[in-house]
């Protein structure tokens, strides 16, 4: 007999989360240590430098570079407005100046004798911060951000799509195998984090788009239907940025798969209770699962049991989930592990485990082909 | 004259040690440990990870390596320590860059290829003629967020302005660094000389300006190595003083830390001049696949950012195709079944194929993963463009040009083969026929894997221990496959395509292999024969059409491979023969045993 160790998706009632908001560039803090901050609240905010837009106007000018400076009846540090004059040449015995007004907003960078390019930098462009996490700030990252902390009900998607969405959770199916369907999604969910069972049909997440249900979480979707609904293939799962017009995430994976019921059960269980989604994934170094964030309120605070400092571990009665065919989807107990390399039905030797599917009898699973689940 | 030399590799997930010792008067590779990276929270310090995977070599080799307070023992006694360490690395996403030129086949194509070289990733190219307005590249730029930019443009005594005008582009666009905004960006000029003053005035605050000489000081000749050293040791001074742990790792080597694939195109560089042959490396990997190559000694190297065997299985389908991929599977699979398994894949990357169904179809993605990588490569290893050439009347009908694609498939002596789907397939001969339907190599091409990715090892020591480099690639990174003999050209199956007679130990073998036919023959791991083909008339195995060639050939753990299905190799489009075939090819070299029960079954 042999221990493994197996990465699982978080799935938990009650668990004491932070996260980390931080601006992309230095900026101003807006909350203090302490605080008690909303989802939608603002806690930093910034100017990214505004857009540049080159104008090369020895070209438009049809001038010599290096005479481009004496030209400009702007210099560098103006500010300049659409229609103002930025440029003249002298003409011909002072006949037929030629001019350049602008076309744009701005300030004047740099002006080139090099390549007679001026460079306009636009108006800075904001960029705020949400707080995502309602919750008390712990920390204040002077310049960059905060750290938010709350206990809350905290689910790991698979995959994701779209980013961050705020709402209250309302549950649409009422088994965690039930297809999620078009009809099922209502006016009534408009602006709500809809929980669906099994796969969602395309036509379920286009009229959710239509009814303006913030976010859709489900088990599982078909590849082709979500190809469908992107209008794209995906190549990488590299998501987070996609303007769809909801936020999607799958806990289980691609194709005809439910929702697994612990899940299912725990969203019904916060089912009216605000939540936080984001749909951001990154499989690559550095991890990023997508996840649903429901803070807890009251008596619900209340600390929850200490985390499974077996979590993640596989030992002999851990129920697991396949994750690859051809078991894929289906979930049983470990019945045994053993320590010596296996020969896999293609030829491959692998470290496996004997996993035991209800009453059945048990089969050989490689151990990187399932993930360990809480009972 | 050291003895015991330790070498690490720190991948982004993985941290590999190798020990080699001098075993009988030669350098051999004795013992290997891994140990997961340790980068990344919570320990944020590499050293941990090298520190594990070492004593892991410890173990194994009965040899005491790591002393009680954590630190390599110093120079090796007859019991412990080591005389040489030096190790590579990845970690992190590895070393990503931007590169700009004026022209983006001139000098924008020999600045990516610098940095390339040096074993970075290349995030973009930016160029006055990229097709691009200069708002959307700067746009891009912005967008960017690369550990160093290398800007090249105008050959020396050549365009100033052009060179200026990219420059103008990159100082207001102020891109961010990876690293945070601390990080002072690197970058590197490597254009016309005369354009230094100007562009020093350009690139100022914020940045962090390097000039070396232009890489391409005249249109008709490329100087790539200062621009590979300045790259190399802003790795070391920015980047890897940047990652968590670094600082102290380097103060461990006894040679600079590089990239790992610059390390493995240093060690193919050295073989490819030592050995006076062609080589083709390519190393595939989960979300990229590397390809390298040295043909009469011009190295290139290509990284194929988005095909991979697990985080980007997905986009190797969409830019393949299903109906390609599906060219190499014996059997029929459900079309919206397979979307599914391989999104599954895409998201869940650590798992393997459990049955025989499911490899053969991850073998047959790998196929169409390394054929659009090798095309790339092809596309990008070119004779310099922009190169005036004189022509005769003779040269009229000639359609070489500049810019051709240096790489020929007839010259190649040599393809190595890395990266666990070629690595760890089940049998060699599964390893064998990926690289050759994928490749397609023509004449007679040695086959061979690299056992257990000691490339990028041998690659640094090759720097400071070039003997100790070369005796352990030959002795112990290299597992030959074999020998694969593939004629040039194409005719109908079940013509003649060439005949054959080879001489190995005493034994002699002799017949005819038809077009469409596959054949594979005993010629054990080194055993070496000489090989006699006579090639119908339409088809060239290296000496013309029709001509006969003799050649020594290297056996392997395969042997040596018949191959007559013409180059380029064509596959019938209609599916149900092309199953057909490739079933019948999977018998002759008896790639999958127990595929038949699966057919049957389907």
């Amino acid at each position: 007999m042999s221990a493994g160790y197996t990465p699982g998706l978080a799935v938990s009632a009650r668990a004491r989360h932070r996260v980390q908001r931080r601006l992309p560039i230095a900026g101003d803090v807006l909350v203090e240590a302490g605080q008690q901050v909303q989802a939608r609240q603002v806690v930093a905010h910034t100017f990214m430098p505004g857009d540049i837009t080159p104008l090369n106007l020895a070209k438009l000018l049809a001038l010599p570079p290096a005479d481009v400076p004496e030209c400009m009846l702007k210099r560098a540090g103006d500010q300049i407005g659409v229609g103002d004059a930025l440029a003249r040449t002298k003409g011909i015995f002072g006949w037929f100046p030629r001019a350049y007004t602008s076309q744009v907003t701005g300030v004047i960078e740099s002006i080139s004798e090099v390549t007679g390019q001026v460079i306009i930098r636009g108006a800075p462009l904001p960029v705020e911060i949400l707080a995502y996490l309602a919750g008390r700030v712990v920390d204040v990252i002077p310049g960059e951000g905060c750290v938010i902390e709350a206990d809350v009900s905290y689910i790991q998607g698979i995959f994701g799509i779209g980013g961050e969405a705020f709402g209250p959770i309302r549950m649409a199916c009422r088994s965690h195998d039930q297809e999620l369907t078009a009809d099922l999604i209502t006016p009534g969910m408009k602006g709500a984090v809809v929980v669906g069972g099994a796969r969602v049909t395309e036509e379920a997440i286009e009229r959710a788009v239509a009814i303006g249900v913030a976010a859709l979480v489900t088990g599982g979707i078909d590849d082709q239907d979500l190809e469908q609904f992107l209008g794209y293939a995906l190549g990488v799962a590299i998501t987070g940025s996609e303007r769809v017009g909801i936020t999607l995430v799958f806990t289980e994976g691609f194709g005809e798969i439910a929702m697994a019921e612990r899940t299912f059960a725990l969203f019904s269980s916060r089912e009216g209770a605000d939540a936080a989604v984001n749909g951001a994934t990154q499989i690559r170094a550095g991890v990023m699962r997508p996840e649903i964030v429901i803070p807890l309120v009251g008596a619900d605070t209340a600390a929850g049991p200490p985390p499974d400092p077996h979590e993640g571990h596989l030992a002999t009665g851990s129920l697991v989930r396949v994750i690859r065919d051809p078991y894929f989807g289906l979930i049983g107990t470990v019945t045994a592990m053993p320590s010596e390399l296996q020969v896999l039905a293609s030829g491959s030797l692998a470290r496996v485990l004997e996993v035991t599917f209800g009453a059945g009898q048990g089969v050989m699973i490689p151990r990187a082909n399932v993930e360990r689940i809480a009972g | 004259m050291a003895r015991v030399i330790l070498a690490t590799d720190c991948g982004s997930t993985t941290t590999k040690c190798i020990l080699i010792e001098r075993v009988e008067g030669v350098y051999r590779q004795t013992h290997r440990g891994e140990a997961p990276t340790t980068v990344e929270a919570p320990f944020a310090d590499v050293t941990v990870g090298v520190i594990n995977a070492v004593t892991e070599v410890q173990e194994l080799a009965g040899r005491r390596l790591v002393d009680d307070r954590g630190r390599l023992i110093r120079p090796a006694t007859d019991r412990e320590g080591c005389d040489l360490y030096i190790s590579t690395s990845s970690a992190g996403g590895g070393l990503q860059m931007m590169v700009a030129g004026v022209v983006r086949e001139m000098t924008a194509e020999s600045a990516k290829r610098a940095a390339l070289g040096a074993g970075a990733i290349v995030m973009d190219v930016i160029a006055s003629n990229d097709r691009r307005r200069p708002h959307e590249q700067i746009q891009r730029i912005r967008e960017l967020r690369p550990d160093i930019i290398l800007l090249s443009g105008g050959v020396d005594g050549g365009t100033t302005t052009h060179v200026v005008q990219i420059a103008e582009l990159i100082a207001p666009a102020r891109p961010r660094p990876r690293f945070g905004s601390e990080y002072t960006l690197p970058i590197i000029f490597a254009g016309n000389k005369e354009a230094v003053p100007l562009v020093r005035k350009v690139i100022t605050e914020g940045f962090a300006l390097t000039v070396v000489d232009n890489l391409r000081p005249v249109l008709e000749r490329e100087n790539l190595g200062p621009a590979r050293d300045a790259i190399h040791d802003l790795f070391l001074e920015h980047v890897m003083a940047h990652a968590p742990g670094y600082d102290t790792l380097m103060t461990w080597t006894d040679a600079p830390i590089i990239p790992t694939p610059g390390a493995v195109g240093n060690i193919l560089q050295t073989i490819g001049s030592r050995q006076g042959i062609n080589v083709v490396g390519v190393d595939i990997g989960g979300a990229t696949t590397d390809v390298f190559s040295v043909f009469d000694g011009t190295f290139n190297r290509t990284v194929s950012a988005n095909l991979g065997m697990s985080y980007s299985i997905a986009n190797v389908c969409a830019e393949a195709g299903i109906p390609n991929i599906l060219r190499w599977v014996p059997f029929e699979m459900d079309l919206r079944e397979l979307g599914n398994r391989v999104k599954n894949k895409m998201i869940r990357p650590t798992t393997i194929p459990q049955t025989l169904e499911a490899l053969v179809f991850e073998q047959a993605v790998a196929r169409e993963a390394l054929r659009l990588a090798y095309m790339q490569h092809k596309e990008f290893a070119t004779t310099l463009k922009g190169v005036q050439q004189q022509r005769t009347v003779g040269d009229t009908f000639s359609q070489q040009g500049a810019g051709r694609t240096i790489v020929d498939n007839m010259t190649l002596d040599l393809l190595v083969a890395s990266g666990g789907v070629l690595s760890h397939a089940p049998r060699m001969q599964q390893t064998a026929m990926m690289l050759i339907d994928a490749f397609e190599p023509e004449g007679v091409t040695a086959l061979a894997k690299d056992s257990i990715f000691m490339m990028p090892h041998l690659g640094v020591l090759a720097e400071v221990h070039p003997q100790a480099s070369l005796e352990v690639f030959e002795r112990d990174c290299l597992i030959y496959l074999g020998t694969c003999v593939a004629p040039k050209g194409i005719a109908k199956v079940g013509r003649p395509c060439f005949r054959y007679v080879i001489t190995s130990g005493g034994e002699t073998w002799s017949g005819q292999v038809q077009c469409g036919e596959i054949a594979l023959l005993p010629l054990g791991e080194g055993e070496r024969g000489l090989v006699t083909i006579e090639p119908d008339r339409t088809f060239d195995c290296g000496e013309g059409p029709g001509r006969r060639v003799e050649r020594e050939v290297r056996g392997g753990t395969v042997g040596l491979i018949l191959d007559g299905r013409g180059r380029p190799l064509m596959l019938p489009g209609d599916r149900v023969a092309g199953r057909r075939q490739m079933e019948a090819w999977v018998c002759a070299v008896d790639l999958y045993p127990g595929l038949d029960q699966l057919v049957g079954h389907r």
